[in-house]
This record gives structure tokens, sequence and C-alpha cells, in this order.
């Protein structure tokens, strides 16, 4: 437990002037913002902000796509994520990701949560089974299916699916947690279930959360940051977001004037 | 229209099957052998043994046209029966078919206790048994009956005979001269290497001496085998009175069908089936079994698979998930789907030029100097045959595992890669297992078309006759040097090239329902493979 809280200590997330660009198209525009340890920040927006694609940044995962460039840094604890030096595998392992829609591996739920695991070469059957265990009830899935961990996680519910995901996602014991939309597909139970659970996990993982949901973000963040057009637009903590915006647009948008 | 269309299509693929089918494996029923009663032209009247083949009609116009016998048309007919006999005993009154008209045939029927015997050389006979000779002494029986069981049983004894002298002369005698081989072409590369290794030269030769008086043991209890072999005779006698005598060693099978219950009957009709499938040919491919040929294709087909499968699916893997994506990859494909198009014979040329002639010459020359000037490689060959057909095949498989590599949705890619996966451990954990069903089916289509093509293997590898099978008891075991036969060759050679037609027809039918059979079972096997990969990834692909 000692790495975990080492992690924790240092791994602020802090964003300096970063632009990126799809080809000849700006997606996002000198972004400053600074994620706390250990809290849950939410990026809301209207779609096209650019708060999903500031999200895939974190992990990297913007480098799967052709045509990006990015300028600006983006610091994680001492490192700068984008040096040259860095293991992207090993900083996805860091900085694990849920996405929008459920993406089980046609595999056992067993083996679903065991991939990160096996990836790094765990194959000990006795630290294996514990480590799911433990991934499953951190995702309050474990009762649920626990009597099938053998059979194909494709036979879960969609709201299930998700939390199959996020169990597998914390099963390597990332430092942050970065969910896009992650209750976008799934109906209202489910959407309370993994809220609930962010609350739940927040005390261990530092959470980032993109939703176009107001009400969630109010519900689950500590803080907010809101973006337009590529822009940060304003970022506070949630209470001052909500309650007291200073920027005109960012009330307009969470009072239901477009969006 | 389109029930009709289906309606259509299943009855002309069974229709087709039917007949290869029926064409094929009447051959193989032993036949009533009748007494036949017929007048020649000149009026005389003769008597021949014979089994009935088929019946056949002529229109009259016709058979008067190529000058045949007024006599025997009947008036007021249109067309004439004629019937294909086939009456054996090629070697004292050929040929061994031939056609009659029913009007020229006075009376026809089975006599009893008449043999019909598959002989080693010269195909069946046909007579009446009336002498036969146990160990030199003759047996002293002279009803027909008596004599037939007799015979009978002196055939299997030497049927038994037979495998002992096949099981010594493929077994440790055939090891033997394998070895001896191998010895000289050691003895040929110590002195090639120029390295005076008086040794390594002496042991060649104490073993080689060795071997040789092996050799000399085994020939002895070869040569007592055939002794024993040698010692039994049958007389018989034709339809016109004819004597003849024949070695109970050259005789394969006996059987008396005329006195044969329909049980029995088809005991034999089985047994000839197994006979058919299980033996090697004999009297250039018109007689005997087509097991080098089943051996040779299915062999041929494996070893293509297992040289094409993984070539085809990196070579997909690079194009859909490496290469960057731009005109020089669309070449690329455009390329690989033309190829696809290339006809047959023309990668037989190529393969003969670049594998056998090039790859093979070289290895010759690098790895096997010892046996120059006789080639190891650098003839066609199994090894090359297989290559190219993979070659042939290969565009099916890269553009079924790009089909099935472009439906993983990016989802799965983004989790596995998300969780610290690496793009090779991506790779091989998540989408070539979920591709895994586009890949067989890539395989399936490569392996229906490989184990019918004939045109290339003719260049790079099948032979009409190979005298020993690509796998053996000899180290390496499997020996991809070797010619092998394959049944597509096969049906095209006893077709075609066959001195005999008649004898030939029905084995061409059998060979051909057996190739079909060979290429939906191995159709068959992939598909419930790919059948069981896709129940398991089933609601993945949205």
């Amino acid at each position: 437990m000692t790495q975990q809280e080492n992690n924790s200590m240092q791994s602020s997330l802090q964003v300096q002037d970063l632009s990126l660009f799809y080809g000849d198209k700006q997606a996002l525009a000198n972004i400053n913002l600074t994620i706390a340890t250990q809290r849950v920040t939410a990026f809301i927006g209207p779609s096209g902000c650019g708060k999903s694609t500031l999200l895939r940044c974190f992990n990297r995962m913007n480098d799967l796509i052709d045509d990006v460039s990015i300028t600006g840094t983006i610091t994680f604890g001492e490192i700068d994520i984008h040096d040259q030096r860095v293991d992207v595998a090993d900083l996805r392992r860091r900085i694990g990701m849920v996405f929008q829609r459920p993406n089980p591996f046609p595999k056992s739920i067993y083996e679903n949560v065991a991939y990160g695991l096996r990836i790094q070469g765990e194959s000990s059957k006795s630290l294996l089974d514990e480590r799911i265990e433990w991934a499953l009830r951190s995702a309050a899935l474990w009762d649920e299916v626990k009597d099938r961990l053998k059979d194909s996680a494709l036979g879960l519910s969609g709201g299930q699916q998700q939390r199959l995901v996020i169990a597998r996602a914390v099963a390597i014991k990332p430092s942050v947690l970065l969910l896009d939309e992650p209750a976008s597909a799934l109906d209202p139970i489910s959407t309370l279930k993994i809220e609930e659970l962010i609350h739940q996990l927040k005390d261990e993982y530092t959470i980032v959360i993109v939703t176009h949901n107001m009400q969630q973000a109010a519900r689950v963040s500590d803080y907010t940051a809101f973006l337009y057009l590529g822009e940060l637009v304003e970022f506070a903590d949630t209470d001052s977001i909500f309650r007291n915006p200073k920027e005109k647009q960012t009330e307009d948008y969470i009072t239901g004037r477009y969006g | 229209m389109n029930a009709a269309a289906v309606g259509i299509s299943i009855t002309a693929v069974v229709g087709v099957l039917a007949l290869i089918a029926y064409q094929g494996f009447s051959h193989f029923w032993p036949s009533d052998v009748q007494l036949i009663k017929f007048e020649d032209t000149q009026g005389q009247t003769h008597e021949v043994y014979a089994e009935l083949v088929e019946l056949d009609h002529l229109s009259v116009q016709q058979f008067l046209e190529s000058s045949g016998n007024a006599k025997w048309v009947e008036p007021d007919t249109q067309v004439l029966a004629r019937w294909l006999l086939k009456t054996g005993n090629r070697r004292i009154s050929p040929p061994d078919f031939r056609w009659m008209y029913q009007n020229q045939i006075s009376s026809m029927a089975p006599q009893a206790n008449l043999l019909a015997i598959e002989r080693v050389e010269w195909g069946n006979a046909y007579g009446l048994p009336v002498g036969v000779t146990v160990n030199g002494v003759d047996a002293t029986l002279t009803e027909p009956a008596q004599l037939g069981a007799l015979l009978i049983q002196r055939v299997s004894r030497a049927a038994v005979i037979r495998t002992d002298i096949d099981a010594l002369e493929s077994g440790p005698i055939n090891h033997i001269s394998y070895r001896l081989e191998r010895l000289r072409l050691q003895e040929r590369a110590l002195q090639l290497s120029g390295d005076n290794n008086l040794q390594r030269s002496n042991e060649i030769k104490e073993e080689v001496a060795d071997l040789h008086e092996q050799y000399t043991q085994r020939k002895i209890e070869l040569s007592n085998l055939y002794k024993l072999l040698d010692q039994d005779q049958l007389t018989l006698s034709t339809a016109s009175g004819e004597l003849f005598e024949l070695k109970v060693a050259d005789i394969l099978h006996a059987w008396q069908p005329n006195d044969m219950s329909t049980w029995q009957k088809s005991a034999h009709y089985i047994g000839a089936i197994g006979r058919f499938l299980t033996k090697p040919p004999r009297e250039a491919n018109t007689e005997g079994g087509i097991f080098p040929a089943i051996f040779g294709t299915v062999l041929m087909v494996l070893l293509m698979s297992l040289f094409v499968t993984p070539f085809g699916v990196i070579a997909a893997v690079y194009l859909r998930e490496y290469a960057r994506q731009g005109p020089f990859v669309r070449f690329i494909r455009i390329a690989v789907n033309n190829l696809a198009g290339v006809p047959s014979i023309v990668y037989g040329v190529f393969g003969l030029g670049f594998f056998v002639y090039f790859l093979g010459g070289n290895i010759d020359r690098l790895f096997f100097p010892e046996s120059l000037p006789a080639p190891t490689f650098g003839t066609p060959g199994l090894m090359w045959a297989s290559l190219t057909l993979a070659l042939l095949t290969v565009p099916v498989v890269i553009v079924s595992t790009e089909e099935g590599l472009t439906r993983i949705p990016r989802s799965l890619r983004e989790g596995s890669l998300a969780l610290g996966a690496t793009k090779a451990e991506t790779l091989f954990k998540v989408i070539l297992p979920m591709a895994s069903p586009s890949i067989l089916t890539g395989v399936i289509l490569a392996v229906a078309r490989a184990a019918g093509e004939v045109a290339p293997l003719m260049l790079v590898g099948v032979v009409k006759l190979a005298p020993t099978l690509p796998i053996d008891a000899n180290f390496p075991y499997l020996h991809l040097d070797r010619k092998f036969m394959h049944l597509g060759f096969h049906i095209y050679d006893v077709g075609f090239q066959s001195p005999n037609v008649e004898a030939a027809r029905p084995l061409v039918y059998a060979t051909a329902l057996l190739l079909i059979i060979i290429i939906v079972v191995l159709n068959l096997t992939a598909i419930t493979l790919r059948g069981r990969l896709e129940r398991r990834y089933r609601g993945v692909e949205s």
C-alpha cells in the first residue's frame, strides 16, 4: 500500500498551454488547469467542445489517431507525459480509462478483470483471485457475478458491463481514473449505481469525469471545468460554478440556455 | 422465382453427385458371370464368359451407315440394343471388353461354380476351375465346387504370405537401402570436404559392410517367402473349353459370384471399396486402389494451409494495423486482389522457375552437394507444390483476414490499450482471437481452391505414380522433397492417359467422388471450427 500512497501524494495532473489540432482544425486552445489529487473533477460543455479530447490527452489515447499534433505540456507527478522517455503503456497503467460505451472483451468475466494483470505478467492464481474479488467489490459488482465468473462478460447487462469495465480498470490499481461519459449509455438505476461508485472510489483515486449531464457533474464532482469550442471558459470548485458562475457563457449553459 | 432457382441448383448438385456415385461405385459390385452364346458375322456360334457392364442403344441408321451387319437388325425397329461385356482373360483372348448386339446373343445365363479372379497383372480372369495344384501336388479333385473352395482357401493363404513380403520389403529392407544411401552420401560428403578423416571413413565402411550383411539375410528370408508363395497352381477352362494355367501367387482375389448370396456379395463389395481406398494402384493406374493419391492430396492441402495461414495473416495485419494507409498500401491491395485472378497454370510456371529451379537449385548447392548431380530439392516435390498453392491462395486469406480486422470495434482496441497493453499485446490477446473466424473463412476458401487445383501441380511435384509415400518410418519421416500423387491429377491420368479406357472409366468416377468427399470433409472441419469460434464472440461486433 505504500506505493499506492506514494502515488496519490504526487499524482496530480497539471495542464499548461495545451493546444491540440486535428490536421488544420484546432480542437483545444491554450488549456491551463490542475487536477487535484483524490478529488473528482468534472468536464462539462456542449457536444464538440473538446472535453473528451482533453480527457484523452491525459493517457495519450490521441496518439492512436493520425494527424494529431499537440503543443503545451501535461505533467503527471514529476514527469512530462509527452517526454520521449515515457513508456506509454506504463503511463496508461497508472492512468486508467473507462469509455462511454461499455467495452468488455469477449472473454469470461474473470478474464476481463484479469486482463490488465496478465499483461503485467501476473500469473499466480491465488493473487489473481484475490485481486479480482477486490476489484469487483470495488466496482460494486461482486455480489452479482461471484457465481458466474467463468461466464462470458457479454451476457451481463449494460450497467453491469460498465461496472465490470470499471473493475477492470481498477484491478491494476491506477492512481488516476478517467471516466468518459461513463453513464451516458445507461438507464437511470445503473447511472445511480455508477455515481455511488464514483463517490466510493474517490477516496483512493483521482477521478476525472466527462459528462454532458450537469446534474451529474453537480452531484459527483468537487471541481468542475466548463469548456466551450475548445477553450476552457471557467474552472472552479463545483459549488461556485453552479451557484455563482463568473462567466456569462457558463451561466447560460448551466441554466439551459444552449447546449 | 427464387425458390425455383434454389430447387434447380440443389437438384443439379444432387444429380451430379448421384451420377458420379452410381457410376463409380457400381464397379465394385461382384456381378454374376454369364455364359454367353453368340453368333459371329459368319454365322458361327461361340461361347464366352463375361460380366455385363452396361446396356446401350444405337440408332439403326447409324449402325447401318457404319457398315453394320443388317442381319442383326430386326425389321420395324429404330434402335438396336448392345451390351458392353467384360470378358477378362486379356492374355489369351484379347480384348477384355467388347460390345455385342442384343440380337447377336442367343442365350445368356449365369453358370454355377464359375470363378472370377483378380490378378496381379493382366486384369481379371473368368473360367471354370478344372484342377488345383497344392504345394506342387495335384489335389485330385474334380468337382468344380470343391476346386473353387480349395482355390479360395489357397488364395487367402497367399494373401497372408504377400502381406509378410510387403512388410519385409517396405520395413527392414527399405530401411536398409535408405541407410545405405545415406552412408553413400556421407562418404561422398567426406570426399568433397577434402578432409582426410580416415577414422570416419572406416566407420562408414564398417557400417556399410554390416548393412550389406543384414541385407543378404533379409534377402534370404524374402526368397524363402517367395518360394512358399510360388507352389500353388490353378487350371482354368474358358467357355470355349480352352485350358490355361495360373499361378496362385499371381491371384489377388478369387470369388464365385454366381454362387454368392446377396449378403456375401455385400461383404465382397465393402471389401472391394476398402481395397480401393487403402491400396496403391497397379497396371498403369487402371487397377488397384488410390491410397497414395488420397494421402498426397490431404497432406499437400494441410501443408499448404500451414504455409498460407501465417503468411496471409501477417500480411493482412501489416496492411491493416501497421502500415500507414495511403497510395502505397492501396497499390499493394490492388496487387493482392489481382493476384487472385492470375490463371493457376501461371503459378505453376512461376513455382517451377522460382521455387524448384532457383530456390531448390540453390538449396541443393548449399546443403546437399554430396548428392549432386541428382537433385534433392531442385526437382518438383511436395514442399514446392504446397508453397506454390500457398502462393495461389494467399490473396483469399489476406482479403478475408483484413475483412475480419476491420470489423473489430475500435472501442475494444482502445479498451485494451487503456489497460496498459502494448499494440502487440492487444493484437495477440484481443484482435487476433476475435478475427479468428474470418481467418478461418479465408483458410476454408483457400483449402477449397487448393484441393481441386491440378494444373500448377503438374509442374511442381505431382506425378502419375509415386513409388513411396511422403511420410515413412525413415528419418526425417516427412520427406518434403518427394514427389507425390494427387486425386485431381489421378483422375486426369486414369481418364485420359490410360491404355485401357473401359477398365479405367469407373475408377475415374470413383476417384472424382472421393475428391469431392475429401474437399467437403476438409471444408466441414474448418466450418465447424469457425462456427465454434463465432459462437464464442457472438454479440461483440456491433
